[in-house]
């Protein structure tokens, strides 16, 4: 890997750090390069070793052993601000500045021009919208930074990282609450930041957008430098190999031969079901042994419907049943009650109890459903999460673990399992697979088949159409808060959902802006 | 790092141990037991017979705790409870007696519970409308006076023994006992921690987190209106003024000291009436050492740092570096 013959140093430079947490190694030996002016890709699974890598190098966690160096020189930041001083910024996925004060003051935070010991606000927002505008963005500087999209929250942390001086910028995950509109915007500005000898270090899920963004990409797999490649030179499947250190199950098939394979029967059906302000009034039949795709941009009602299906919001409009009877869906033990299962989009917030075991999240909603007299009694609670913890190989498989431990693909599948133990009819899917890594990725794909085949009805969002077209029997495709067309067999491909979204107009799209 | 962390309980445990070793320096006779006319006497009994309100009221408030809330109000439940036990003691039967005054501390927690679960009010702010008003209360049943009552009945409540021990102490360990068995034997307790942990991820899981929060709430005002009746039978009359005055804040001292976070979930009822326990060793230490009982309030709050600095896990990882920092020089 050291064929590179320039006498200048690289810009960032990482040698031999190791880091254990216990007994744990989550990072041994790893080597990093990067040099002025690239975009490189830290890619990896889950549980890798990628943030681990990020928090060392920002100095966030302590390590074990290795040397950093800037320019050459060597550095050993003692905190994400010590960092910044040495000239490494980092945004993360979650971005984290202040939402309730404005932009302008977000970005002069701990700096703001004063004169006689008094914020100079006029000139602070003076500043601001001059630096914004380097950033192609026109916004009012004054409003709470909390307004705006997470699209413009990420540029303002950007922009602040590089107006300290940041000459290594890490993005975790920058672009996994974007939609596709704002994310062409996001690499706008990185390229035109390489373009000044910045040096970017680009973390992401989104392979598609690694090949597009990224001049090299640097592989961790296990804690473990798996390798340095210059993307163009990287096939596809190789990265994948190198990321899974084992050849990927065949991933892609459509189902299209199974459909209409006998008459499903509807498990359940919403009729006129709405609710105003939130969704237009939509039919929808579910039936057992199908999965129906969400599809739509992000804000065009996917998650809202999904939310009303399962009774996490009430309906004032229309009718639901359950197996042909009529039912009403008032809160989400209702949906629980009518054997529904509702894993969220929001993981973290709306999902997973981060201080409680696998085992004490895998059984709660079963319990829930149980009620407080019928305890499920320890030894069955252990049996019960034996199983799921094995099913879908939750990792690591230790039941007692607090979940909060876990990497975000493991917490989606204890948030499935959760929902299987309940035996449910109907499975509303929102993002199942965001922010997962690849091999998870496929298995949850893989997960979604065989419940499917087992009878379950699945209603799944995702904002990958690839992904959909994978799986779905039927997709529904929604646009400004309404259902605007169902697409089923033949008819379910890439090309024919974009038409939908995008039929009516350019209207779309532009939420980004304020 | 996990290692490295006392195990859960052992903090506390530790706390007593010591508090109770400084007690019997400070007091050679500390450990001495003896039985007359039927009932032990001594100081370790005089730690349990004292700590008994505040440990009930710990019974309730844990639970609140543990689904991130507080309840400011069981000083106040005590006060009402016990004016209503001293003004019908005299007149009525020990069944009519506590049957009111629980049913008053019933009605006292669905209020809390409605405020806080079904208004979704901050439970810090709810539960200050009733401490204030609560009081008021208790004072208008006592018309600003103290009641005294000579039913012996609900005399011996408060002074009575049962097989050796206090009536107090034994109602306090049937109280314990009854809490366990209702929030471990049921899925109370999971629910509870689950609420406390993420109300939103478990009510979005079917958790009837409404539910679980009213009956907390009920739980913590009834232990506190049974406290107030024990503190209204020790002293035979009721003051509406005093009766549990700043005893909800050493009920949330206990339930910390314990180890149970204010940010809610994991809870554990036994620690934290041990809690309440340490903080009842080192107020009878105090008294019988002599010093002046202002004293009290310093050593109380010396030895909370301590516990909390065992418990805390940044203190473990520095005690663990300064561990791996003696090994490698060795």
């Amino acid at each position: 890997m050291e064929n590179s013959p320039d006498p200048a140093p690289p810009l960032l430079e990482v040698r031999g750090i190791s880091k254990s947490f216990g007994a744990v190694r989550a990072l041994q030996e790893v080597d990093f390069t990067l040099r002025a002016g690239e975009i490189h890709a830290l890619l990896g699974e889950n549980g890798a070793g990628k943030s681990t890598l990020i928090k060392v190098i920002t100095g966030v966690f302590p390590r074990d052993a290795g040397i950093v160096r800037i320019s050459g020189e060597e550095v050993a930041p003692r905190s994400a601000k010590a960092a910044l001083g040495a000239g490494i910024a980092t945004v993360y996925q979650e971005v984290n500045l202040l939402p309730n004060l404005s932009v302008a003051q977000n970005l002069f935070l701990d700096r703001q021009p004063m004169r006689f010991g008094i914020v100079r606000e006029g000139e602070m927002r003076r500043r601001a919208k001059a630096l914004l505008a380097d950033f192609g963005l026109d916004i009012d500087v004054a409003a709470p930074l909390g307004n705006y999209s997470v699209a413009i929250q990420h540029v303002t942390a950007i922009a602040r990282a590089v107006d300290l001086s940041a000459r290594v910028l890490i993005l975790d995950e920058p672009t996994a609450s974007l939609d596709r509109h704002e994310v062409e915007i996001l690499f706008g500005i990185m390229r035109q930041l390489a373009q000044r000898g910045i040096g970017i270090v680009f973390v992401s899920h989104f392979l598609d957008q690694v090949y597009e963004i990224s001049d090299r990409i640097t592989v961790l797999r296990n804690g473990r430098l798996v390798g340095e490649r210059e993307t163009v030179s990287l096939p596809r499947l190789d990265l994948i190999r190198m990321m899974l250190g084992r050849e990927l199950a065949e991933t892609t098939s459509a189902r299209a031969s199974v459909t209409e394979h006998k008459a499903r029967e509807i498990c359940a059906s919403f009729e006129g079901y709405g609710k105003a302000g939130y969704v237009a009034p939509f039919n929808l039949e579910l039936r057992h042994g199908e999965v129906v795709g969400l599809a739509g941009l992000l804000g065009s009602g996917r998650t809202e419907t999904a939310r009303l299906v399962f009774g996490a919001e009430r309906a004032d409009l229309g009718q639901a049943k359950v197996e042909g009877v009529p039912v009403r869906l008032q809160s989400p033990r209702d949906g629980v009650r009518h054997g529904f299962g509702y894993c969220p989009e929001e993981r973290k917030t709306d999902g997973i109890i981060a201080e409680l075991s696998v085992r004490e999240n895998i059984v709660l909603a079963l319990q829930a459903k149980r009620g407080l007299y019928r305890p499920l009694s320890r030894r069955e609670q252990d049996e019960i999460a034996r199983r799921y913890v094995k099913m879908l190989d939750i990792r690591p498989p230790d039941p007692e673990r607090p979940v909060g431990l876990l990497s975000g693909g493991n917490q989606q599948k204890v948030l499935l399992a959760r929902w299987l133990a309940t035996s449910p009819r109907l499975l509303v899917l929102d993002e199942p697979t965001r922010g997962i890594d690849v091999g998870a990725h496929a298995e949850i794909i893989r997960l979604i088949r065989e419940l499917c085949d087992e009878g379950l009805a699945l209603l799944v969002i995702s904002s990958e159409l690839d992904e959909i077209v994978t799986y779905s029997d039927r997709v529904v495709v929604l646009r400004d808060r309404a259902h605007v067309e169902e697409l089923a067999g033949e008819a379910i491909d890439v090309g024919h959902i974009l038409a939908a979204i995008a039929a009516d107009g350019a209207a779309t799209a532009h939420e980004g802006r304020a | 790092m996990t290692a490295l962390l006392p195990r859960r309980g052992l903090a506390q445990v530790l706390a007593l141990i010591v508090i109770l070793a400084v007690d019997r320096i400070v007091s050679p006779q500390f450990f001495d037991l003896r039985l007359q006319d039927g009932r032990l006497f001594g100081s370790l009994i005089d730690v349990l017979n004292r700590g008994t309100p505040v440990a009930l009221l710990t019974l309730g408030m844990v639970l609140v705790i543990a689904t991130r809330g507080i309840d400011l109000s069981v000083g106040a439940v005590m006060a009402i409870s016990g004016a209503i036990a001293a003004g019908l003691a005299d007149s009525h039967g020990l069944p009519i007696v506590l049957a009111a005054a629980l049913g008053a501390g019933l009605v006292c927690g669905l209020w809390n519970g409605f405020l806080v679960a079904v208004l979704g009010m901050q439970p810090i702010v709810a539960t200050l409308i009733l401490m204030v008003a609560g009081r008021g209360i208790a004072q208008l049943i006592t018309e600003g006076r103290i009641v005294t009552f000579s039913s012996p009945d609900l005399v011996w409540l408060g002074n009575g023994s049962v097989l050796g021990l206090p009536v107090p102490v034994v109602i306090a360990l049937g109280m314990l006992i009854l809490t366990a068995a209702v929030v471990r034997g049921s899925a109370l307790g999971l629910l509870i921690e689950a609420t406390g942990g993420n109300a939103r991820a478990s009510e979005l899981a079917g958790v009837g987190t409404r539910a679980m929060i009213l009956s907390v709430y009920v739980w913590c005002s009834v232990c506190a209106a049974l406290a107030g009746v024990i503190a209204a039978a020790d002293i035979m009359g009721a003051d509406a003024n005093n009766a549990g005055l700043w005893l909800e804040l050493d009920a949330i001292l206990a339930v910390v000291i314990g180890g149970t976070s204010l940010f809610g979930g994991r809870f554990s009822l036994v620690l934290a009436v041990l809690g309440a326990l340490i903080i009842q060793t080192m107020n009878t230490g105090i008294l019988l050492s002599g010093y002046p009982p202002e004293f009290n309030l310093l050593v109380k709050a010396v030895v909370v740092l301590a516990v909390l600095l065992l418990q805390s896990p940044k203190l473990s990882g520095l005690a663990g570096i300064a561990m791996r920092l003696r090994r490698t020089k060795a």
